[in-house]
């Protein structure tokens, strides 16, 4: 089974959810931390990493020897990222490619080949019983989804795989929530919050996937959450009321399921009802 | 003119109620709101939207059944697997390459653009604010946000403003680096937690490497002091300017409730001066930079 955890709105609690559910649950439990811009989970999981692997996209690479300048490759570029100026030169803006292959399938000449560019990394590593990937976006490229792909390539289908999901509703989200069994929406009961939960049921209704709702901070705020929740059918699973020693636990890297009292029993309920949802 | 955009790697750490506490401070000022993917300040601007556009990105292909011999060439040269068994073009997986628009042998595949999206000009209490919305589950946010950017520009030069005030998205790809390129200086917002001090060191190695000057401050600092020490730390090795530190305070959460900034909220919080000094400062070192 796979769940992707996720929010619309950045620090909501995605991560704080992802973790400790993962070490609520302890053994055969997969964590695939996906937001490759800014990965956190690692910091709470502490894991042993054992392998780091560079994930590189092709990009083209023009031989001027053979290139007649004809400009198909220009033609069929949609992304700028190869420019013909007639009779004088080719450029490429490795940069700004998608890796759609067109100007070296277009290419009379044979005069393109293939190139990498850098994506970032991936690190896989363990805790316990607790299976680790995660992604590492190079600081400067632009795309993150093909290395949210190659992250989730690690999924073993035996495992409960958990996603942490980067915040937001565009493509790299969109890479982190599709194929999976359920979609565990984490939000806080402000206007903000509320705002961009919308946004996420937005994009989970156009998934066509399951969800349910965690309401982190759920006594700050207003009871607007609750009400588009119950409108939406949308299953509240979990609320965490504001404590700022759940704040301060996390400020230092602590998992709560381990420093505080009741929260191991918490994330296995949390467990239990979505199994039950998606079975 | 000078553009400030307002970043923090991590979501979450404040961004938004800071950017709305300094469209309160501010004068002379255009607001822009280049987080299109989870837009949030018009929540406390309450803007009265005066220009409406569509804003279009990107093509989808579409094949055409009458004319689809199913040769299955296009399932082939498709990098995405967005084209399925039965002709049908998956639109949410499709990159908009054009690949098997090109290569299909009976023309039998459209293109056409897509619109994923709009951008008003709006007029509120704090002034004029460029925003946008990009459509659930849509590419291209980076064009967008260059797009309203480049509104914001305009409309500071028709109307004589010196200021562009950019509410900027978390993380470090694509929309902040289409936020960030050839600002005059970003302010990194970010909170004394593991996670937060860790996204704003990649944040402003994003910032170094496209070379914008980055100033710092750090909310909610006395969640964590010895973390908020680290991050003063850090700041000095790195040669950034901390420019304040800004107290644990649940007036912002108060104040977002009722759609207000936090002065309006409070005229005179101990947060809220916390907060007038960091725009002060951050001013100071604007205009030096702008002698200079």
């Amino acid at each position: 089974m796979i769940i992707s955890i996720a929010s619309g709105k950045g620090g909501t609690g995605k991560t704080t959810v992802a973790t400790n559910l993962a070490m609520a649950i302890g053994s055969d439990v997969q964590l695939l931390d996906c937001d490759v811009e800014e990965p956190n989970s690692h910091l709470f999981i502490n894991p042993v990493f054992e392998k780091t692997i560079t994930v590189t996209t092709p990009v083209p690479e023009v031989d001027e020897k053979k290139c007649n300048l004809c400009g198909k490759c220009d033609e069929i570029c949609q992304f700028k990222a190869i420019i013909v100026i007639a009779d004088i030169t080719v450029m490429t803006f490795p940069e700004l490619c998608h890796s759609c292959g067109g100007c070296e399938m277009v290419c009379p000449e044979n005069a393109i080949k293939e190139t990498n560019r850098e994506l970032g990394i991936i690190q896989k590593g363990y805790r316990n019983g607790i299976e680790f990937v995660h992604g590492k976006l190079r600081v400067g490229e632009a795309m993150s989804p093909p290395l949210i792909v190659k992250v989730r390539s690690f999924t073993k289908p035996d495992k409960f795989t958990i996603i942490d999901a980067p915040p937001g509703t565009s493509c790299p989200v969109i890479a982190s929530m599709k194929n999976t069994d359920f979609i565990l929406l984490v939000t806080e009961p402000t206007p903000f919050g509320l705002h961009d939960l919308k946004l996420a049921v937005g994009a989970v209704k156009m998934l066509n996937i399951p969800c349910g709702l965690v309401i982190n901070r759920s006594d700050v705020g207003d009871n607007k959450v609750k009400d588009f929740a119950k409108k939406e059918n949308v299953p509240v699973l979990l609320e965490i009321p504001f404590d700022r020693n759940i704040a301060e636990a996390y400020s230092r890297g602590d998992a709560i399921v381990e420093k505080l009292p009741g929260f191991k029993e918490t994330f296995l309920t949390l467990y239990n009802d979505i199994r039950k949802i998606v079975s | 003119m000078k553009e400030l955009i307002i970043i923090s790697g991590k979501g979450g750490t404040g961004k938004t109620s800071l950017m709305a506490a300094f469209a309160y401070l501010a004068e002379n000022k255009v607001l822009c709101d280049a987080d299109v993917d989870a837009a949030d300040l018009h929540l406390v601007t309450a803007p009265d939207i005066l220009e409406k556009h569509d804003f279009q990105g990107g093509n989808t292909a579409i094949i055409n059944k009458d004319k689809c011999t199913e040769c299955g060439l296009c399932i082939d040269l498709c990098k995405w697997e967005a084209i399925s068994e039965t002709f049908e073009v998956n639109s949410i997986e499709c990159e908009g390459c054009g690949v098997c628009v090109y290569f299909c042998p009976e023309k039998a595949i459209d293109f056409p653009l897509n619109t994923c999206g709009e951008w008003y000009i709006s007029d509120t209490r704090f002034g004029p604010l460029v925003h946008a919305r990009l459509g659930i589950a849509e590419e291209n946010s980076g064009r967008l946000v260059s797009l309203v950017r480049n509104e914001a520009k305009k409309l500071a030069e028709e109307k004589g403003l010196d200021l562009i005030l950019t509410d900027g998205p978390p993380g470090i790809g694509c929309p902040v680096i289409a936020s960030i390129g050839g600002a005059d200086a970003v302010l990194v917002v970010t909170e004394p937690s593991v996670s937060g001090k860790h996204d704003m060191q990649r944040v402003v190695q994003l910032a170094n490497h496209f070379k914008v000057p980055a100033f710092l401050c750090v909310n909610k600092f006395d969640l964590n002091k010895d973390i908020t020490d680290e991050i003063e730390k850090f700041a000095k090795e790195k040669g950034l300017t901390c420019l304040g530190y800004i107290p644990f305070d649940q007036i912002f959460t108060k104040a977002m409730v009722q759609g207000q900034t936090i002065f309006e909220y409070d005229s005179d919080s101990a947060t809220g001066q916390a907060i007038r000094k960091i725009w002060g400062s951050l001013l100071t070192h604007l205009r030096a930079d702008m002698s200079a």
